[in-house]
């Protein structure tokens, strides 16, 4: 998904010194951090903002380690050739990969600066401190600054590898919750997003989407287009101009009303969806086995879990920005890897990387592999038709909805039994379903959406599942952090892949933390244990121990009262089982449908670069699982996903949101650990386990409407 | 040619009384503020006050405009005079990627003037017609009854 992603696939394996994060494979000191005479420092992280607060935390790291003002810090958008290639910004990584290689450049290039001074004004230099940025020696005496040897190339080097960080305790602004640095432009309604980018001479463009998967477009019929609407076709991609945006929407509808399009069933049938997971061709494996099969169990729980396709449905469509200039392309994009993003347009544009410039803009909360790098390549192709003009390329609500990649469907079984001494034994856990990564710039065919609807088209490859060294796809999660003797956990991944499917936040937790809680807790009732308890006795790791015994008292676990139609449930993970450890205890009413009314969360993350943002980050982790636990679905017909509104897919609003308490287990001395997605699993799982307490029954698949509630 | 007026100011547009006005305050009146989603009125990013009422902008004919007075989060106010709300937005760090606030400032600046003393519950319905899927909600709920009561002890929201 990212660098995690590359050291796990064999790249990364070199002899050079070891350099912390993304510096390891961009080790020069300039390409991250720049020092303006007049007073300011740039720092240029590859990884980039999605809404998530990273920017900030980026900065907190920089003003800490050079000790100068936070707000001396700028942070430079991601663009080709210069950022640091950090891969994809993805799998709650970006602290461990950019904020530590940017911790290391900035304590090397304040040691390279103060060596500097040192050797000029022979003050020793143990003897120099820094304030805000300004050098001053044993009796408060100017010796020198950031700002005034900023010219100088001191910073054109490879980072050393001994560079020495501040230690925890001497940090006074990393660990802090400073406001974000994005915020204010967005409550005053700025020109944040690259939505709003605007630039002289600018078109607005749409693609008339094929009516379902797999059409080809066989003809458009004459006749005029509104205004200076103009089309443009390559294969099944087609797409209008025009340099007012309403006029190219009008023209949209008007030419999706005239082209003829050869249709066919693609889909698996919905309703069988299970028989599908289980018997479509797939590439089998064993993602961990230990232990043998014990002669006799005391105790048996088998069950099966079933998830849908899930949408990623970000408030904004996907947009983009695309400039042709002769044989050279210029995107603005709200991509999560810029790189990767140019790597395959260079596939599928036959154009050699050298001639893309990628910049990243901001777009709406990304929370995984969305339409972003589609969009940019639909803007490319549109952009084609009008050389040396901007084109801005905007989705609609159903492209959305229905055409970026989605999370894919998965149905996990479950066997696992107690020995006679009520201890968990045998563990066997069955996973199916297409792989959790399509993201460009890794298969051999590029994996954008109109690359494949080309008149020379490319294959769509299946999507992967990254390895479990770099976090998973769908087998993350799959192993359960509890001691149990015998384990066995297979993976089917599906090689045909009627829909397209990638990363989603979460992946493979999403169902896997529900189906091993749910488990758990039929296995403890079978004990006669209470959940907490029986957990606690089957944890060997004492952090997962501390959150959840943190959450339940938050949650008044012990002393919990029954109320009629109300119910408790918890749930508890380690993101990636190398990730933040994160417990749930969810409160829920039953009513007409299932209402989440209370989360109370715990988690470590690790060293908090900012408390507050990582909270937000696990709150707002919680609310999107609550709505996936509750309504999300992504339903389809032989042909064509038809939950392409907000009517037919709907999220969590205002009135069913429930209220979060978050407490952060406080480590500042542990290495630091991302947060956007360790709630996830944990709630989802912690609502079902609640529903089980107020109605009885398990719920056995995702969404749990009353429905599905009623068919458990 | 449809003119009205825009936060405060007199506007005119050369545009057909059809087009959405979201089209007319993105396009040639230059405002980023109101922002597009979903364009079907099932989401409040594009959100606007029309006469101090909440208007979705994406499907609001320009021509329906005509002569009113219309108010963005641009005409809430400003980095050097920030609205209550604006204000208490920020103290209470309300917002994840921030591309919902827009419309749910406007929104939460009509309940406000309707209502100076609004409870939990009558924020949330304020807010219903909006949609924020980073999760900020909770939030969002604090700070603008945060911004309340500042207003009704007449400060400006700040901690
Ligand atoms: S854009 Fe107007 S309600 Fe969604
Ligand atoms: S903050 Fe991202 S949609 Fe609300």
């Amino acid at each position: 998904m990212n660098l995690a992603y590359h050291m796990a696939t064999g790249g990364g394996g070199d002899d050079r010194p070891r350099l912390p994060g993304s510096l390891h494979l961009n080790r020069r000191l300039g390409q991250w951090l720049r020092f303006h005479a007049e007073g300011r420092v740039t720092i240029r992280p590859g990884k980039v903002e999605l809404g998530q607060g990273i920017l900030t935390a980026l900065a907190q790291i920089a003003a800490e380690e050079l000790d100068v003002a936070l707000a001396r810090v700028a942070v430079a958008p991601a663009a080709t050739p210069d950022s640091p290639n950090e891969a994809v910004t993805s799998g709650s990584l970006s602290v461990q990969e950019c904020g530590m290689a940017l911790r290391h450049a900035c304590a090397a290039a304040r040691a390279i600066h103060l060596s500097v001074a040192a050797q000029r004004t022979g003050v020793p230099i143990e003897a120099i401190r820094v304030e805000d940025g300004a050098f001053l020696g044993p009796r408060g005496e100017a010796v020198g600054s950031y700002w005034a040897q900023a010219d100088e190339a001191l910073l054109d080097c490879e980072a050393p590898p001994d560079a020495r960080p501040k230690p925890a305790a001497a940090r006074r602004v990393a660990g802090t919750s400073a406001p974000r640095l994005d915020l204010p432009d967005k409550v005053f309604g700025a020109a944040r997003f690259v939505h709003d980018l605007r630039l002289p001479g600018m078109l607005h463009a749409r693609v008339v989407r094929p009516p379902s998967r797999g059409a080809r477009l066989l003809a458009v019929g004459e006749g005029a287009l509104p205004g200076d609407a103009r089309l443009v076709r390559d294969g099944s991609f087609l797409a209008v101009l025009a340099a007012e945006e309403h006029v190219a929407e009008a023209a949209a509808a008007r030419l999706a009303a005239r082209a003829t399009w050869e249709e066919r069933d693609t889909l698996p049938e919905e309703a069988a969806l299970a028989d599908w997971l289980r018997t479509a061709p797939a590439e089998e494996g064993v993602v961990a086995e230990r232990g043998e099969a014990p002669p006799a169990l005391a105790h048996r729980v088998r069950a099966a879990f079933l998830r849908p396709y899930l949408a990623h449905a970000s408030l904004a469509p996907s947009c983009a920005v695309a400039r042709w200039e002769g044989e050279a392309l210029e995107v603005w994009t709200h991509s999560q890897g810029i790189y990767n993003l140019r790597t395959d347009l260079s596939k599928t544009l036959r154009l050699p990387p050298e001639r893309i410039t990628v910049r990243h803009r901001e777009g709406a909360g990304c929370y995984g592999h969305n339409g972003a790098d589609d969009v940019a390549l639909d803007a490319a192709l549109a952009a084609r038709a009008a050389p040396g003009r901007p084109v801005r390329l905007l989705w609609s609500r159903a492209d959305e909805l229905a055409w970026a990649p989605l999370s894919p469907a998965t149905l996990v079984e479950v066997e696992a039994g107690l020995d006679a001494a009520g201890s968990l034994a045998s563990w066997r856990m069955e996973i199916a379903g297409n792989g959790h990564s399509s993201r460009p710039g890794r298969a051999q065919e590029p994996t954008l959406l109109a690359a494949s609807h080309l008149a020379e088209p490319f294959a769509v490859p299946p999507a992967i599942n990254p390895p479990l060294a770099a976090g998973g796809g769908a087998q993350r999660n799959a192993v359960p952090l509890y001691r149990v003797p015998h384990l066995r956990i297979g993976l089917r991944r599906i090689t045909e892949m009627p829909l397209r499917t990638s990363a989603l936040r979460g992946l493979g937790a999403l169902v896997n933390v529900w189906a091993i809680e749910s488990v758990m807790d039929g296995l403890a009732a079978l004990a006669g244990a209470d959940p907490l308890e029986f957990r606690l006795r089957h944890l060997d790791d004492p952090r997962a121990a501390e959150v959840l015994r943190r959450a339940c008292a938050m949650a008044g676990w012990a002393g919990r009262a029954r109320a009629e139609g109300t119910g408790m449930g918890l749930g508890l993970a380690r993101y990636k089982g190398s990730g933040a450890w994160c417990a749930v205890v969810a409160e829920i009413a039953a009513e007409a449908a299932v209402r989440a009314t209370r989360l109370w969360i715990a988690a470590d993350v690790g060293e908090a670069i900012n408390p507050d943002g990582v909270a937000n980050q696990i709150e707002g982790g919680a609310i999107h699982a609550t709505s996936i636990a509750l309504k999300e679905a992504v339903r389809f017909d032989r042909r064509r996903v038809t939950t392409e509104s907000w009517e037919s897919y709907p999220i969590l609003r205002f009135s069913e949101v429930p209220a979060v308490e978050v407490h952060l287990v406080p480590r500042p001395e542990e290495p630091p650990l991302g947060a956007g997605e360790a709630a996830l699993g944990p709630t989802i799982a912690a609502i079902a386990a609640a529903i089980h307490d107020a109605l009885g029954v398990r719920p056995r698949a995702l969404p749990f409407t009353p429905e599905a509630i009623a068919a458990a | 040619m449809v003119a009205f007026t825009l936060n405060g100011r007199a506007a005119a547009v050369e545009l057909p009384e059809a087009v959405p006005l979201l089209a007319a305050l993105r396009g040639p009146l230059g405002l980023s503020g109101p922002r597009y989603g979903c364009g079907a009125e099932r989401c409040g990013a594009c959100m606007v006050l029309v006469e101090n009422r909440p208007a979705y902008a994406c499907t609001l004919p320009l021509g329906a405009a005509a002569g009113k007075a219309v108010r963005t989060v641009e005409g809430l106010g400003g980095p050097e005079a920030p609205h209550p709300l604006q204000t208490a937005f920020l103290a209470e760090q309300a917002g994840q990627c921030g591309y919902c606030l827009s419309g749910i400032l406007v929104s939460a600046a009509a309940l406000l003037e309707a209502n100076p003393a609004p409870d939990e519950a009558a924020v949330r319905a304020a807010l219903e017609p909006h949609l924020c899927r980073c999760g900020s909600h909770n939030r969002i709920l604090r700070a603008v009854l945060r911004a309340a009561a500042a207003m009704r002890e007449g400060r400006g929201g700040a901690p």
